[in-house]
């Protein structure tokens, strides 16, 4: 191995409407290697890849990128594939419908005026095949193909474009385990073919395994970057490097007075809604009380939001096992609105896309959940609608002119309050909040700390969803964390710290609880 | 709150913003009179003869009637096009029915309707528990229903319905109240009344808005939109007064706009409609069953285009196996023409029987002109281009996505 770059990337800077998701990243690839991408979600490690693939154009970000000794600004995917960078996203970029060897060739058929030479597709991409370990005929349609073999028809894909740079995002996040060690055996593979290879990961022991240098970002801005030969690159070091914020941000103050056992799940499991055969949640074990609030860490694709939805009238999966019980008495949640009667809430992790109706009014969205409280005889009281809604827009403090605004023009932090007043008005007993803060400033962040503290202080049981470990610190009486669907450690509020936790959510499914 | 604002001090006092108005709702209103001004002066006056007029109702009433649950197909998100061979069928059944079975013409009319309704389960449950999108199954609906039309009346016609059947599409109200000059005083009676009612409907949902403190259109133009309506109604109606009187589908019509218009607005059904158009994902997280209410949506719709059936037949006077063609088409338009969104989520009761006139106006005017029939094609689809277009251009305009 040499040890010219193949690629530098100085002093990324990147805004999006004046918020700021690169500072000053910058990256430094050697010829050769497999070079691992380290941070926490939302730290622009995807962000990065974006611009450096051109996806975000030159011009729209600052700082310089280097790819083979020349100065380089591409303005589109097509301009960065063709000088040999090619990305591999984590949601798969497949036509469904088209075999394999369509696939691999879609954009850069083999064709002499537009006709397409079939006999050469498939030869060549019988070869690619055969370089990356896939025993598939090219005219499979890659519907047919599984989650893993469809990631190793990309890796051909990017083959048949003369690849000098692979980058794979979070490549074996949807992947069991004999398809990511065969996916690590072929990234070894292409290494001694020359190629290049950048790895964004939050799995620690496949960095171990296969990087020769890890860089490490958090809040846009790289912290370190080092090989990993070095003696003291260890797991603890990277885990210490995405996490050391200082912990900034202000927690109202609340005295927790936390009662009996309100709420309990025994040995929940989940199915993948399309994937039967992969566990998304594995046999999970918890319980909360009432006026605790229950912190869960993990990494995107843990299965965080997979629990909480398949506990919500089995919103996602299939093959849901395990029970539920309040208060001691066990419950069903086969439907959402069943949930629902029996005082569940889950505030959704995506709330414009599944939590709010964007060109509805406030008043129709705060009594979207719990119609039936306003109702006599089948008609909505639309006065009494009316004046709950601005009830919570008062307590809530929702800044909007009235609660006749359209909810899709208020900003993320009031949106997040009328999704906040709509499960309170539903009367719930048990709250799931999926990521409550996310996309919100800090002054409104405060806000509903303060709303989930009132929450808990009622004596509600209230699970709180993050991907901010200072926020479920903060916030959290005690954390569960989660790594590859299976519940990994239980951290009270008193020894919870970003390392534990980090090491709990990294640990994978061998350390369940 | 100005930046002047010194820190500390109560911001100013809650200001009520600017009540946007809605273009969108007026302009429809605006187009409406534009083009009955057009066409009555392009007939030099023949458009609004009292004769016209009465016409005007009794030929569009299918129209109005699907459009009224096209509207709810399309503020959930789907389509029917299925509803005109279900107007045939629906008509061919009614005919049948009281021509070769004998039955009294009510018999006929409650027949038609379960029927509709039935139409309406097969397809609701192809739509809400199969899982078809509804462009497919309705599109099949389409061909199903043409052919059992078909089947029934095979090729022929049935003529010689009964007096009382073809009233509902083509008779009036009797003259209870006598003649007062040449007109019909019950008529100018009920126009007084509805004018009456639509000025108090108004004022009452207006206190209630300064009750709760929500915004309020101008009071200007608040009142110049009730004065030119209740207006319209009046000379709408004094000129129905020297035809024949009230058309009885008239009645018939102002019932079903109020009492969908309340379904929409005030019940949990005509909510949950709302909810799963504007945010499906988000109707289902809030534990709406949306697939009962896709169910009911098309029951409902099958029973307006049972109706719509019986309203149609009766004004032909008998049932072909043609009848209905391109009536959804019709009521789809006059949906899209009220304000409807194609992305669902939007669209009112009055917005789509406004829209079914607008079409009504257009028909008519350029039948009296004499216009081709194929130009008459053209021109409305022209309209209904530019109509959806300028919602389009609305929306943009007004910063949405």
């Amino acid at each position: 191995m040499n040890n010219t770059p193949i690629l530098r990337m100085d002093n990324i800077v990147k805004n999006f409407n004046g918020v700021t998701a690169l500072k000053n990243v910058s990256l430094e690839v050697t010829r050769g290697e497999v070079h691992a991408i380290c941070g926490e979600n939302g730290a622009g490690k995807s962000t990065l890849m974006k611009v450096l693939s051109g996806v975000y154009p030159a011009g729209t970000y600052g700082g310089n990128i280097v790819f083979e000794g020349e100065q380089v600004g591409y303005r589109s995917i097509n301009e960065s594939e063709a000088d040999g960078i090619v990305i591999i996203h984590q949601e798969l970029a497949l036509s469904p419908y088209l075999s394999i060897a369509e696939n691999i060739f879609l954009g850069n058929e083999i064709s002499t005026r537009g006709v397409i030479d079939w006999n050469r597709t498939n030869r060549e991409a019988a070869l690619l095949l055969a370089r990356v370990g896939l025993d598939e005929n090219p005219a499979t349609r890659v519907l047919e193909l599984g989650v893993g073999k469809q990631q190793l028809v990309e890796i051909a894909k990017a083959l048949s474009k003369q690849v000098k740079l692979l980058i794979l995002d979070e490549p074996t996040a949807a992947l069991n385990d004999e398809d990511s060690a065969h996916l690590l055996t072929l990234i070894n593979h292409l290494r001694e073919q020359g190629i290049t290879s950048i790895i964004i990961s939050h799995k620690l022991k496949e960095i171990r395994q296969i990087a020769d240098t890890v860089t490490i970002i958090r809040d846009g801005e790289t912290i370190e970057s080092f090989s990993m030969s070095e003696p003291d690159a260890t797991e603890a070091r990277i885990i210490r490097s995405m996490v050391g914020r200082d912990l900034s941000s202000l927690f109202p103050p609340r005295e927790a007075n936390i009662g009996e056992v309100i709420f309990e799940v025994r040995d929940w499991s989940v199915y993948h809604p399309v994937d039967t055969t992969r566990l998304v949640v594995d046999g999970a074990n918890f319980t909360v009380r009432a006026g605790e609030i229950v912190g869960f860490a993990g990494l995107m694709g843990a299965g965080r939001t997979e629990l909480a939805m398949s506990i919500f009238g089995r919103s996602y999966g299939t093959n849901i096992s395990g029970t539920v019980l309040k208060d001691g008495v066990e419950i069903q949640t086969r439907t959402v609105d069943e949930a629902i009667r029996n005082g569940l809430a889950y505030a959704t992790e995506d709330r414009k896309k599944y939590g709010l109706n964007l060109i509805g009014d406030i008043a129709v969205n705060v009594s979207a959940a719990a119609l039936a409280k306003l109702v006599r005889f089948g008609v909505i009281d639309r006065h009494r609608e009316y004046k709950v809604a601005d009830s919570y827009r008062a307590k809530m403090n929702i800044k909007a002119p009235s609660v006749s605004a359209i909810t899709g023009k208020l900003s993320g932090g009031n949106q997040q309050k009328v999704v906040l007043s709509k499960w309170i008005f539903s009367g719930p007993d048990v709250l799931i909040l999926d990521e409550p803060t996310r996309g919100i400033d800090v002054g409104a962040k405060y806000e509903i700390y303060g709303i989930i503290n009132e929450l808990a202080a009622q004596g509600k049981a209230v699970i709180v969803i993050s991907s901010e470990l200072p926020e479920l610190i903060g916030l959290s009486d005690r954390i569960y964390a989660i790594s590859e669907g299976v519940l990994t450690g239980e951290v009270a509020r008193a020894d919870a710290t970003q390392e534990r936790l980090m090491h709990f959510m990294t640990a994978g499914k061998d350390s369940a609880l | 709150m100005s930046t002047t604002t010194p820190a500390g001090q109560q911001p100013a006092r809650r200001r009520l913003p600017r009540f946007r108005v809605n273009l969108r709702q007026y302009g429809i209103l605006a187009a409406l009179a534009i083009i009955v001004l057009l066409f009555q002066i392009l007939t030099e006056g023949r458009l609004l003869l009292p004769g016209n007029v009465n016409n005007l109702i009794q030929q569009n009433a299918y129209v109005l009637i699907l459009a009224v649950g096209m509207v709810m197909v399309i503020i959930a998100g789907h389509i029917d096009l299925s509803v005109g061979s279900v107007v045939a069928m629906v008509g061919a059944i009614a005919a049948i029915s009281t021509n070769q079975w004998g039955l009294p013409w009510w018999a006929a009319v409650i027949l038609a309707i379960l029927v509709g309704a039935l139409v309406g389960a097969w397809q609701g449950f192809w739509v809400a528990f199969v899982g078809i999108p509804a462009f497919i199954v309705t599109l099949a609906g389409m061909l199903i229903f043409r052919g059992l039309t078909l089947v029934l009346l095979t090729g022929g016609t049935i003529n010689g319905l009964p007096e009382q059947f073809t009233a509902i599409g083509a008779g009036w109200l009797p003259g209870w109240f006598g003649e007062l000059g040449g007109r019909d005083v019950l008529t100018l009676v009920l126009g007084a009344l509805a004018a009456a009612m639509l000025v108090l409907q108004q004022v009452r949902s207006r206190a209630t808005l300064r009750k709760l403190d929500l915004p309020r259109e101008p009071l200007t133009s608040f009142w110049l939109k009730i004065g030119i309506s209740a207006l319209a109604i009046l000379a709408f109606t004094w000129l129905l007064s020297d035809y024949n009187g009230t058309p009885i589908i008239l009645i018939l019509l102002a019932l079903i706009i109020l009492i969908y218009t309340f379904l929409l607005n005030r019940t949990v059904f005509g909510r949950h409609i709302y909810a799963m158009g504007g945010n499906l994902f988000a109707a289902m997280m809030s534990g709406v069953k949306t697939r009962w209410v896709n169910f009911f949506i098309f029951v409902n719709m099958g029973v307006l285009a049972g109706l719509a059936g019986v309203v149609s037949t009766a004004r032909a006077g008998g049932a072909v196996a043609s009848a209905g063609q391109n009536y959804e088409l019709d009521a789809i338009a006059a949906v899209f023409i009220g304000g409807a969104a194609v992305q669902g989520g939007v669209g009112t009761v009055v917005g789509a029987v406004i829209g079914g006139l607008v079409m009504g106006v257009l028909n008519m005017g350029l039948s009296i002109l004499s216009v081709d029939a194929a130009w008459q094609m053209t021109i409305k689809g022209l309209v209904l281009l530019l109509a959806v277009a300028f919602d389009i251009f609305n929306k943009r305009r007004a910063g949405g996505r």
